[in-house]
């Protein structure tokens, strides 16, 4: 099991990837280019407080599965 | 019950200004002002799901350097006064940019109450509670936010009721505000006599409390590794779940299906009602076979069922296979002069067709007609502004809500046994802190993003010509969901984690536990 957990952190970390380039692509810039002034708000938001939490945070989880954090010995 | 009725009415305060935001933005902020218009939205999405992490941080670290009883008084009564201020704000027309900001500030405050409220009232709970019923107990917190979704709509209705449509438009939408300072002044006295968790009070006398619980949650790679275990094995899906079956299904029947609204509210107060039982009863099945199982299962019920649910829910009132009555089409065609510009005018073409099983349907289509003829934008005629309406059969009706219920089911599921679940994965001393974040990250990231990213997902589908873009707005909370189901299953252990401090409570001997 501790080697599935550390082959899925690299899974976690790509996905992060993925958030961010989505993120960035669907939601991040057409929002804050958007005339709509609830869209920019929203584009913001997304950009400066929520990508950085789903990013970083899943990026570490990955991180941490990778170099055996969460094996059963040190949970 | 004082540490629920307080969560409960924190969620009430919480509930009336989004339950209430139609008649809000005529009031603070109005369409035609653009500055108004950014500091509405800004009061929605920040307080709705950017401000309760950073309210989750401080009073989270409150609580554990002060105590739990006491941070949790304060959050109670800044959200208190904070609602009931709301109700006494002046309108725009009065106090201009006042208004509007003075809103603003309020409903921030709000969220950063929130935000500090949930883990003070779960960790308080939970430090009192047997060790083999800490799933019960604190199941009982886990009712409040459905129950506090729906007395919001309840009092909003009977205040409805009780006035004419003029009366509540120009000063009846502020009695739900004003109702809040009644609540919170019972929950108050009650929660005043409260003793300190004597698991907290012990380690204060002994000095084994936190000097620095921001440092020792997050700064620790220990304690850190758990916060994002917490957030991406358990809470990020809770967080999807409990919107799409509480919020995701409402818009849902409103926007996609085009139910009248009333109607939904009726049918989802129904399904939160019957269904809000299944919160404690989850709870305490955890203690009896564990929280990872329940939540798991619930999550991955979810994932299988949401699909066939929905679209059976689309095709319950699909109008194309339906056949109008005799006589069932009634159309007409109204002309509303402008007040000032008697050249302008809005008409409306009303259409109104009865089907054989029952169904109504109410359509408008509104189009601006001006002295030259119809509105161009971009050289061509506007597009008329379509606005209906459907009122179901009884039949229908009853399979909506089983539909909605079974949704619900799953958000007790995985929301039942989640505080007690939180509250074991961290140690006592930076406990408030550390379960307050990963849950208010899951609930308003995760959770709080769904309407947005289902919306335009649906949107999308639909632009492409997908044959079933109605289902599209699912593919957020499925994958979601499914990313938290593996990681929970793998990574989680299953038994109920045993804490260090059970023997305490034990010697406590507390035999009826303040819920």
């Amino acid at each position: 099991m501790d080697q599935v957990k550390k082959i899925l952190g690299i899974v976690w970390m790509l996905l992060a990837l993925v958030v961010a380039y989505y993120g960035l692509s669907m939601f991040g810039i057409p929002k804050i280019m958007s005339d709509k002034q609830e869209d920019t708000v929203f584009g913001w938001i997304i950009l400066t407080v929520l990508m950085p939490i789903i990013v970083g945070g899943l990026g570490i989880f990955g991180w941490y599965s990778f170099t055996g954090e969460y094996s059963d010995d040190k949970v | 019950m004082a540490s629920s009725l307080g969560t409960l009415i924190e969620w009430y305060d919480f509930y009336i200004f989004g339950s209430l935001a139609v008649v809000l933005a005529t009031k603070f902020f109005p369409a035609d002002n653009p500055t108004a218009a950014f500091l509405s939205t800004l009061a929605t999405f920040a307080a709705g799901f950017v401000v309760r992490p950073f309210g989750a941080l401080f009073f989270g670290r409150l609580g554990d350097i002060i105590g739990r009883k006491y941070t949790f008084l304060v959050t109670l009564l800044i959200m208190g006064f904070s609602t009931f201020l709301i109700g006494c704000v002046p309108e725009y027309e009065t106090i201009g940019y006042a208004a509007p900001v003075l809103v603003l500030i309020l409903r921030l405050l709000q969220g950063l109450a929130l935000g500090g409220e949930y883990g003070g009232a779960a960790t308080y709970v939970a430090e009192y509670s047997q060790p083999n019923r800490r799933g019960y107990w604190t199941s009982w917190i886990q009712t409040t936010a459905t129950s506090g979704l729906f007395i919001s709509l309840i009092v909003i209705l009977v205040t409805k009721t009780s006035l004419s449509p003029e009366e509540f438009d120009s000063w009846g939408w502020r009695i739900p505000f004003w109702i809040s300072i009644l609540m919170v002044g019972v929950s108050y006295i009650i929660r005043r006599n409260m003793a300190e968790s004597p698991l907290f009070a012990k380690a204060k006398k002994e000095g084994k409390t936190s000097k620095n619980p921001l440092k020792e949650s997050f700064g620790n790679k220990f304690n850190f590794k758990f916060v994002l275990l917490a957030l991406f094995g358990a809470v990020m899906g809770q967080g999807v779940i409990w919107y799409t079956g509480q919020f995701y299904s409402m818009s849902f029947m409103q926007k996609v299906m085009n139910i009248e609204s009333a109607q939904v509210d009726t049918m989802m107060a129904l399904a939160l009602f019957v269904a809000t039982p299944l919160f404690v009863l989850f709870g305490w099945l955890s203690d009896k076979i564990g929280r990872k199982p329940i939540m798991m299962i619930g999550m991955l019920l979810a994932i299988i069922a949401y699909r066939p649910i929905y679209k059976a829910m689309y095709n319950s009132v699909k109008i194309e296979s339906k056949v109008v009555t005799k006589n069932g089409l009634t159309e007409k065609r109204t002309v509303k002069v402008h007040a000032k510009i008697p050249t302008d005018s809005l008409i409306t073409f009303h259409q109104e067709k009865v089907f054989t099983d029952g169904t109504v349907m109410k359509k408008d289509s509104i189009v601006h007609w001006a002295a030259a003829g119809p509105s161009m934008v971009n050289g061509k005629p506007e597009e008329p502004l379509i606005k209906q309406a459907i009122t179901v059969n009884p039949d229908t009706r009853w399979l909506l809500i089983v539909l909605v219920f079974i949704q619900v089911v799953f958000v007790t599921m995985v929301y039942g046994p989640i505080a007690a679940f939180l509250v074991e994965m961290f140690p006592l001393k930076i406990r408030y802190t550390s379960m307050s974040l990963p849950y208010h990250i899951g609930n308003g990231v995760f959770g709080g993003l769904l309407p947005a990213v289902a919306t335009y997902l649906v949107v999308s589908g639909k632009s492409a010509g997908h044959s079933e873009w109605y289902l599209e707005g699912l593919w957020y909370p499925i994958v979601v969901a499914a990313v938290c189901l593996v990681i929970g299953t793998l990574y989680l252990k299953t038994k109920n984690k045993s804490l260090e401090e059970d023997e305490l409570v034990e010697e406590t001997e507390v035999e009826n536990p303040v819920v």
